[in-house]
């Protein structure tokens, strides 16, 4: 009688060599799960700590200083510039360099001698709830300890140093406010990079790509041809996703939307364009679908979608600059939820065009070379 | 005028002396051989022998590593752009796009090639007249069956009116009856003064070339018309004759006859067996032998060479003397 596991052995041996054979899905299928754990093990700290902060001290005497140093000492704050005024306090925030301005009014060290009591503005970007939330309550816990160590004679103040936090952008801290913003930027990829990926790929399994070589189309026309269509469908879907973001999940919007639209085109194209040098690469539909993928979750990871980026280890931080993901939340944040204009994000408009550009030249290069005929 | 442009005129492809090498290893070694217009050229070889190697060196898909090619008198090292506006070319697997219909895929490629709107609607009149499409212009290319679609495919190659057609494979895997119509119409074309550069496997569309020529392992072993290369000496030595032994025993009859003296060579040909024989060889004599060891002779008879003769003897020859070279 034949054993019920006869040929197990052929199998497994067989198996194995497949493995060996195509050591690409060996490496994509090891590193993802271990990408994922560094970065919730690692890269991700949920702690909140050295938040950008920008202050304006209009004191600058003795108490107002003692202040910011114990504000700096919690290491929830991380100093980042000192202003001389309100209107750059504002800006600093609108524009999405701090996260927290703390201003301290020119009376505050006579009231405290006085005996009074003396507030202090703390404004806060509440479009990050996390962070909102940690910042108001190191402030007031700060507030509350200096208040000990000072005696209040008008007794109608109960707290000598007054911490009067106001949260900005996102008075409510809804986390729908905070996170369709910066999806929207990871919806799109699905839209331009994975379409753009698969559309050159197919052509290559169907052998109509050796065709075209054959006929007098050039480069730029092929991938250009091939690009356009796609970026309409991604415009069109950032439309669809605005409009129920505003319309369903009523996220309001409070900058310019004409704005956003123009500052989607260069993420966009450089979407496509990534999606063109992968299936520059790719020879098969699956083989693209893992190329993706590599660039699907870092652009969830450390794009700052769902982890702050001035909380990740530098190698991150670092990283996050060069994933346009990270440029596209900042716009859409910045002009969603902060009102931001061009003048706070026309260098992340920029950076996106020249990620595009470059990109898409180094797929042409490699059409044009043929590199992907095997 | 050169040596070179001499030998170029005239010629719809004149390659000379082409290296195409990848790494180290060497696809394409020293092929020289020379196209006339109008011709049906045949172009064999096994698999892995370099055909498709040289036709995308031919188009301007590879560089040539050695050598020099002129393709309707354009030199493809120069100018690979105006070799491409200038020919056709069919691949192995039609690469169609499945979901356009015939008329869709008919106007991807003319829109590709510039042709006029008016110049457009003229040529696809034209082709759907000459290869019969008219009824299916409608219908998505998956829908069609493996002859239509190659019929489709070739329509498309030759849209922008080139010259020069290559059709690499083009009756792998259709039936006999397209792979018969599309020869009558290639040499309807052929005699519009249109050139082919044609792969096959199958020696019966090797047969109907007007010239062929045969690859072995980057090598160019054969070149010329059918009927001069069965008169080759290699194919049919001096002194030698062929024979056809039709016999129900072939294998039996193809062991005993490989040891019996005066057989050269002997292959098996269906019901027959094919064998290079002596030339005062006595065919009753063999007749006689087989039958004494039990083999029932149906017949006997004298044989031309075929072309499949032709490339087996050729290989051997080719593979005897790099087996010499190699010590």
């Amino acid at each position: 009688m034949a054993s019920p596991f006869r040929g197990f052995a052929a199998v497994f041996y067989k198996e194995v060599l497949h493995v060996r054979r195509d050591p690409g899905t060996l490496f994509f299928s090891l590193l993802i799960p271990l990408m994922q754990m560094v970065v919730l093990g690692f890269a991700i700290d949920t702690n909140v700590r050295q938040v950008h902060t920008v202050v304006y001290n209009a004191d600058g005497r003795q108490e107002s200083r003692e202040l910011i140093d114990r504000l700096k000492n919690s290491d929830t704050f991380n100093v980042i510039r000192y202003v001389e005024n309100d209107h750059d306090l504002n800006d600093e925030i609108i524009g999405g360099k701090a996260r927290v301005g703390i201003k301290i009014p020119v009376d505050f060290s006579d009231r405290l001698i006085h005996g009074m009591s003396a507030q202090v503005l703390v404004l806060i970007d509440g479009s990050d709830s996390s962070v909102a939330g940690q910042a108001i309550n190191v402030t007031t816990a700060i507030g509350l300890d200096e208040s000990l160590r000072r005696e209040v004679t008008d007794s109608t103040a109960p707290f000598a140093v007054d911490m009067r936090p106001k949260l900005l952008f996102n008075p409510d801290s809804r986390s729908p406010n905070f996170f369709l913003p910066g999806l929207t930027a990871v919806l799109l990829l699905n839209v331009t990079t994975f379409l753009t990926a698969f559309a050159i790929v197919r052509e290559k399994e169907r052998g109509t790509l050796e065709q075209l070589f054959v006929t007098p189309v050039r480069p730029f026309g092929l991938l250009l041809g091939k690009l356009l269509p796609y970026f309409f469908i991604g415009f069109f879907e950032l439309c669809n996703i605005l409009f129920f973001m505003r319309f369903v999940f009523r996220v309001p919007i409070h900058g310019n939307v004409f704005l956003l639209a123009l500052l989607s085109i260069p993420y966009l194209f450089v979407c496509l364009s990534f999606g063109m040098l992968i299936s520059s690469k790719a020879n098969s539909q699956a083989q693209a679908m893992q190329l993706a993928f590599l660039t699907f979750l870092p652009s969830i990871f450390f794009s700052g979608y769902i982890f702050p980026r001035e909380t990740m280890p530098i190698f991150f931080r670092v990283l996050s600059y060069f994933i346009p993901a990270s440029y596209f939340i900042n716009i859409t944040r910045g002009i969603i939820l902060r009102g931001a204009g061009l003048q706070h994000l026309w260098i992340d408009g920029l950076a996106l065009t020249a990620m595009g550009t470059i990109l898409l030249v180094i797929a042409a290069r490699r059409f044009s070379n043929k590199v992907i005929m095997t | 005028m050169t040596d070179a442009a001499q030998t170029v005129t005239g010629a719809a492809i004149s390659a000379q002396h082409l290296v195409r090498r990848f790494g180290t290893f060497t696809a394409v070694d020293d092929i020289s051989f020379r196209v006339e217009k109008g011709e049906i050229f045949g172009f064999l070889g096994p698999n892995g022998s370099g055909k498709t190697t040289i036709i995308k060196m031919l188009t301007g898909l590879l560089p040539l590593t050695g050598g020099d090619a002129w393709v309707q008198g354009i030199d493809v090292r120069k100018d690979a752009e105006a070799v491409r506006e200038n020919i056709g070319y069919m691949s192995q697997k039609f690469s169609l796009y499945d979901d356009l219909t015939v008329l869709e895929n008919l106007r991807f490629y003319g829109r590709i090639y510039g042709l006029s709107p008016e110049r457009m609607k003229q040529r696809i009149d034209d082709i759907v007249q000459l290869n019969g499409l008219s009824p299916y212009m409608n219908r998505l290319a998956a829908q069609l069956s493996g002859g239509w679609k190659q019929r489709l495919a070739l329509g498309c190659a030759m849209l922008h009116e080139p010259k020069l057609l290559f059709l690499d494979e083009p009756t792998a895997g259709i039936d006999p009856v397209a792979r018969r119509q599309l020869w009558d119409l290639l040499f309807e074309l052929s005699g519009h003064g249109i050139t082919f550069f044609v792969t096959t496997h199958y020696m019966d569309e090797a047969e109907r070339c007007s010239h062929v020529a045969y690859i072995y392992y980057g090598k160019l072993i054969a070149d010329g018309t059918p009927a001069d290369l069965k008169q080759l000496p290699d194919v049919q030595p001096a002194g030698t004759a062929r024979v056809e032994i039709i016999t129900p025993q072939v294998t039996r009859a193809l062991r005993l006859a490989r040891h019996i003296p005066g057989i050269r060579s002997a292959t098996i040909f269906g019901e027959s067996i094919h064998a290079l024989v002596e030339e005062h060889f006595n065919l009753a004599d063999l007749r006689a032998q087989l039958q004494k060891d039990g083999i029932a002779v149906t017949d006997i008879r004298p044989l031309t060479a075929s072309l499949e003769d032709v490339f087996v003897e050729l290989t051997y020859k080719h593979q005897a003397l790099l087996e010499a070279s190699r010590g």
